[in-house]
């Protein structure tokens, strides 16, 4: 068990390759309880968060979600998230669990007067069941209704007795669905999921499996010093809907041109990169890793890095160093691992 | 929302629009209608320069928050360019798809085929028949 934002969590229960392999070729059961939950209620609590978010909360109707960044008004982020519409006058958003109070904090600043925002992190659990069979094994427990749920949308039903809010997202590459429990049941839902055949999964699996799919980790692939633009995520930056805090600036970086940009990277040989290690091109230093690892999966090892724009085309050839030890490799596109859809 | 189809191009039921220049060289995108389905566009996996399409069959594909979509060849042809934008900028698809969104330019082999596409109010009418 490590000490993670303050939780104490395991970092594998029986092996990270094993339950790597789990999630991508049956299901796994994640304990994500430290994600924080801030709610938006009131008749103002659709202006509220798209105040604060650089998606589009326009395109969402209810019981539909969406993945977006908070930004500072520099452009810098605060924090990645996904933003829940309940209903028109509630707003789910899930923040990163070391960001909890920086981002109520940031919330209210920018929008507390717009509705009433109320961090509600410590009455739900969040557990998410992830993998190919992880939706037919829910559905099983719930509902069949529950199969037909498009990614990104919700429904509310019951599990074991207990009522749940299940989410299509995930954080793996997996299809699967993320489950908000009453704290006080949530050991019990684990057990009924368990038992239906889901393999509990440490926090080791969790980051090979959102790395193999290229999803950002906040405090090390983004932060408040990188803004969407840089970091791949234009696609969430939805500058010609409703204004929001940080626009401008992401405005004039979107017509200026981002210096730098976050790329995947293919190790070309034997040799794991980690975070902090430098991107060398012809003996210069042009970037540094934000997340590097083993990609069970795929093979070899991967990595993300900012790297200067003028390097970061697909195909570019660069080596990653730390020290003595340095390994080749090769600019990719897109995820690393891609389910068959 | 409502969608504008555009009167000078023509339309595959894959939901792919065509736009031939004067000089005969087809520009292939995807449609309004196709975005909106798709949702927030996160990757665009297209062919090289220089390779050859066949009508009907699959040439790339686009990840989107919701699916990845296979792209289908309105027409037999040869890639003379691709959109690298979409590399750096996939979103420019959801911006601008009839636009700087574009995705291929085709030199057709068999410019006959361009015929038998879709014209705007066939193309309408079956988007229509999908709402």
């Amino acid at each position: 068990m490590v000490d993670f934002s303050g939780w104490q969590m395991p970092i594998q229960y029986e092996g990270i390759l094993a339950e790597h392999a789990r999630v991508r070729e049956d299901q796994g059961i994640f304990d994500v309880s430290h994600m924080g939950e801030v709610d938006f209620l009131g008749p103002g609590a659709l202006d509220a968060v798209q105040h604060l978010i650089t998606n589009d909360i326009g395109r969402l109707s209810d019981l539909t979600s969406l993945y977006t960044a908070v930004c500072l008004p520099s452009g810098g982020i605060v924090d990645d998230c996904i933003v829940y519409r309940l209903h028109e006058h509630h707003v789910r958003i899930v923040v990163n669990a070391a960001n909890i109070a920086k981002d109520v904090a940031h919330f209210r600043e920018h929008a507390g007067e717009l509705c009433d925002i109320q961090d509600r992190s410590d009455e739900f659990a969040l557990l998410a069941l992830q993998g190919p069979n992880a939706v037919a094994s829910l559905a099983s427990l719930t509902t069949p209704e529950l199969a037909t749920v498009p990614g990104f949308a919700l429904r509310e039903t019951t599990l074991g007795g207990v009522p749940v809010l299940a989410a299509r997202t995930g954080y793996t590459g997996e299809d699967g669905f993320e489950l908000f429990v009453p704290s006080d049941r949530a050991q019990h839902v684990w057990s009924v999921l368990r038992d239906a055949g889901a393999h509990p999964i440490g926090l080791g699996a969790r980051d090979t499996l959102r790395l193999e799919a290229k999803l950002c980790l906040y405090g090390n692939d983004i932060d408040e010093t990188t803004t969407p633009l840089e970091a791949a995520l234009g696609w969430t930056v939805k500058l010609d809907a409703a204004p929001f805090v940080g626009a401008q600036a992401l405005r004039e970086q979107k017509a200026a041109g981002v210096r730098r940009k976050l790329v995947g990277l293919r190790v070309l040989e034997r040799g794991i990169p980690r975070p902090g290690w430098e991107v060398h091109l012809d003996g210069a230093t042009i970037g540094r890793v934000t997340s590097g690892g083993p990609a069970p999966t795929v093979g070899g090892a991967v990595a993300m890095a900012y790297v200067e724009t003028a390097h970061a085309a697909i195909g570019t050839q660069l080596s990653l160093a730390k020290g003595k030890k340095s390994v080749a490799v090769e600019v990719v596109k897109g995820p690393f691992y891609r389910r068959n859809s | 929302m409502s969608e504008q189809i555009p009167q000078d191009l023509r339309y595959t039921r894959a939901h792919e629009w065509t736009k031939t220049a004067d000089d005969g060289v087809v520009t292939i995108g995807i449609t309004a209608h196709a975005v909106e389905q798709l949702g927030d566009i996160t990757m665009v996996t297209l062919p090289d320069v220089g390779a050859a399409l066949a009508a009907g069959e699959a040439f790339g594909d686009v990840d989107s928050v919701k699916a990845v979509s296979e792209l289908f060849a309105p027409i037999d042809g040869e890639v003379i360019a691709v959109n690298e934008q979409l590399d750096d900028a996939p979103e420019t698809v959801n911006e601008a798809p009839y636009g700087d969104g574009w995705m291929l330019k085709v030199r057709p082999s068999n410019p006959t085929q361009l015929e038998t596409l879709l014209d705007p109010a066939a193309y309408d009418a079956l988007v229509q028949s999908e709402q």
